[in-house]
């Protein structure tokens, strides 16, 4: 059985309650830290953890929090990333369900080690009864004593609240969030400053997504060598992936980094192989905004070496042959699947998401979104696949926030492997009228029309 | 703004005061306006779910913010209702597995047997239908937000099952 650090207390009846929690060990790594580590320690072991932020970038949490600004004297705030909201991924909202306090636990520990007196989770409207659950542990953290002035007879002191949104993706990107969270639209800021040194209300601030502060505890509690011995090379501890899409087994699971995607998804343990054993198609492996795999580079990289699930083994090739482990959000299309229309639904989904501040993202996603409907609904030219390729290279890296490269490279990717779709809904528009035309003639035994 | 068309009877009974002291309570004393989001959200619940210009307005002044503060971040956020919705809106989450899950039937399913079309509410209010982008339910779709909960795995019978438990009024709407 796999090593568990988010999971392992999760199916003890009635972990949600702060008695049960307790009794199972937990806030033991703010006992930990308050009593016995200084700020700084707590820190280092999360460097040595080799942790990389959950979210989606991957970026070091230990190096993130180093940057922090100490000096200015100014309040610094722990701002945790609950936004969750790019398509694939739910991964957050199961820790924040049935756990709570484990992200309660992780933000104060981590609070404690940035200096911070006043932290928030900032979590997406949508997930009301979520916050409400979050409201009622805080209350509960508060009682007993772990919140609230002088925690534990220290001179340490943290206020927590839960903060939600109200339905906006680009709530996710951390300066669009802290715009949100000073009571704006959510427009990301220009970088630099960085948060660490001006955040909100200016003030030093860290965002770390909800998995990337629930792995504290078992860090402190542990350390971060042992964490860092889970998992496979710069692909410590394990992850949560919320696995949809065409298998017999969609959910949340927990891995250890380096078993592989065949594995994942053909195991009892985890996706349990594909529904209605029908042949794999493609797969996104890391939420929407990746690139999307062909079915010959999702179980083997181009190189012929096994793919595994790991941020280097997922990402190998660059977008030629390979794609990203994002936040995890791993969806599994099977041969009934039309490329061109899951793609159009995800321009849809950027052009209605997109704040319309920068001209690339704002016109492209919506020209994008036209494009693809008209070639999806069959009244598309073969000039408009080149169109929809020019168009996503005219936004990637022109924006201000990473929303324009997610618009655009689910957009290439699926040009890219996919061409021969996009040419059959061109030449072949009376098939493609019926919205789910490859679920009977699925796209493998008529592609041969193409080349007559 | 299109919420000027429509007119509301403003009403800050007792209990959403006391929410939103408390929701104001969670920031600085100068920095009242972060609470703007969370007192938006009170307020629409205890106002059948929509918000006026003249209730956006009465926030403002809560929050010793200005009115065009208060439209500009409405105008932002989906989840901000500026017209009378149905007191049971049906959500329908059209994005990523969904999709691919048969959510675009499942709502067209839902249209038909309320008589009516995406974006409208049937004329006893009792019901409104629209779509909308990822709810993060992915592994559990086709699905559908209803007040403050999911309903997922949807199939007709579901559908069927929620539109009588709503006209029986046995569905609840908000975790107290």
């Amino acid at each position: 059985m796999a090593t568990k650090i988010l999971l392992d207390k999760i199916n003890i009846p009635g972990i949600k309650s702060y008695d049960v929690y307790r009794e199972n060990g937990g806030y033991a790594s703010v006992e930990k830290a308050l009593k016995t580590m200084a700020p700084d320690d707590i820190t280092e072991q999360v460097k040595a953890s080799g942790l990389r932020g959950r979210g989606g970038a991957g970026f070091p949490v230990g190096l993130k929090w180093s940057f922090i600004d100490k000096k200015s004297g100014k309040p610094r705030h722990l701002v945790c990333n609950a936004d969750e909201s790019e398509p694939g991924t739910f991964k957050d909202r199961y820790l924040m369900e049935y756990i709570p306090h484990l992200l309660i636990e992780g933000m104060i520990t981590a609070s404690y080690a940035l200096g911070a007196n006043l932290s928030y989770i900032y979590i997406r409207g949508e997930y009301m009864w979520v916050f409400k659950t979050l409201e009622r542990a805080i209350k509960e953290a508060y009682a007993a004593g772990w919140l609230g002035k002088n925690i534990l007879g220290t001179d340490y002191s943290l206020d927590l609240h839960v903060h939600c949104g109200a339905g906006a993706y680009i709530c996710g990107e951390e300066t669009a969030l802290i715009e949100s969270l000073e009571g704006k639209r959510g427009n990301p800021r220009i970088k630099p400053p960085f948060p660490a040194v001006s955040g909100l209300w200016g003030n030093p601030t860290v965002v770390n997504n909800v998995e990337s502060i629930a792995n504290i505890p078992w860090i402190v509690n542990n350390s971060g060598d042992d964490y860092a011995k889970i998992g496979l090379g710069r692909s410590t501890g394990t992850k949560l992936i919320s696995a949809s899409g065409h298998i017999r087994k969609p959910g949340v699971y927990e891995i250890e980094m380096g078993i592989t995607v065949e594995e994942f998804i053909n195991s009892d343990e985890y996706c349990g192989g594909m529904m209605d054993d029908r042949p794999i198609k493609a797969l996104i492996p890391g939420g929407s905004s990746v690139p999307i795999l062909p079915a010959h580079l999702i179980y083997k990289t181009a190189n012929g070496e096994d793919r595994l699930m790991t941020y280097e083994s997922l990402s190998d090739g660059g977008f030629e042959s390979g794609s990203m482990l994002g936040s995890g959000g791993f969806i599994v299309y099977n041969d009934t699947a039309c490329i061109v229309r899951n793609t159009w639904n995800f321009a849809r989904f950027y052009a209605h998401e997109s704040c319309g501040q920068c001209s690339p993202c704002r016109e492209g996603t919506g020209w994008m979104e036209k494009v693809l409907h008209r070639i999806e609904t069959g009244h598309g030219t073969m000039d408009d696949i080149d169109l929809l390729w020019n168009i996503q290279s005219n936004i990637e890296g022109n924006t201000i926030c990473p929303l324009g490269d997610a618009a655009a490279w689910p957009v290439a990717a699926a040009i890219r492997h996919f061409r021969a779709e996009f040419e059959y809904h061109v030449l072949f528009p009376e098939k493609v009228k019926d919205r789910n035309h490859y679920v009977n003639e699925p796209f493998s035994s008529i592609k041969h029309l193409i080349n007559k | 703004m299109e919420t000027k068309k429509y007119k509301q009877n403003i009403n800050i009974t007792p209990e959403l005061q006391q929410r939103i002291d408390e929701l104001l309570s969670h920031y600085p004393a100068d920095k009242k306006k972060s609470a703007l989001l969370p007192v938006l959200h009170a307020a629409q619940d205890a106002h059948d779910n929509w918000l006026s210009a003249e209730l956006m307005d009465k926030v403002a002044e809560i929050l010793g913010i200005t009115s065009i503060e208060v439209y500009e971040v409405v105008t932002f956020y989906t989840m901000y209702n500026q017209k009378p919705m149905g007191t049971y809106m049906f959500e329908f989450c059209l994005t990523s597995c969904c999709g691919i899950r048969g959510a675009d039937d499942m709502m067209e399913y839902a249209c038909e047997k309320l008589g009516i079309k995406p974006g409208e509410t049937t004329p006893d209010g009792l019901f409104s239908v629209v779509g909308v982008q990822c709810l993060g339910a992915c592994g559990y779709a086709p699905m559908m937000q209803l007040g403050d909960f999911y309903k997922e795995h949807l199939t007709r019978e579901k559908i069927d099952q929620i539109i009588d438990d709503c006209k029986a009024g046995k569905v609840i709407l908000h975790d107290k």
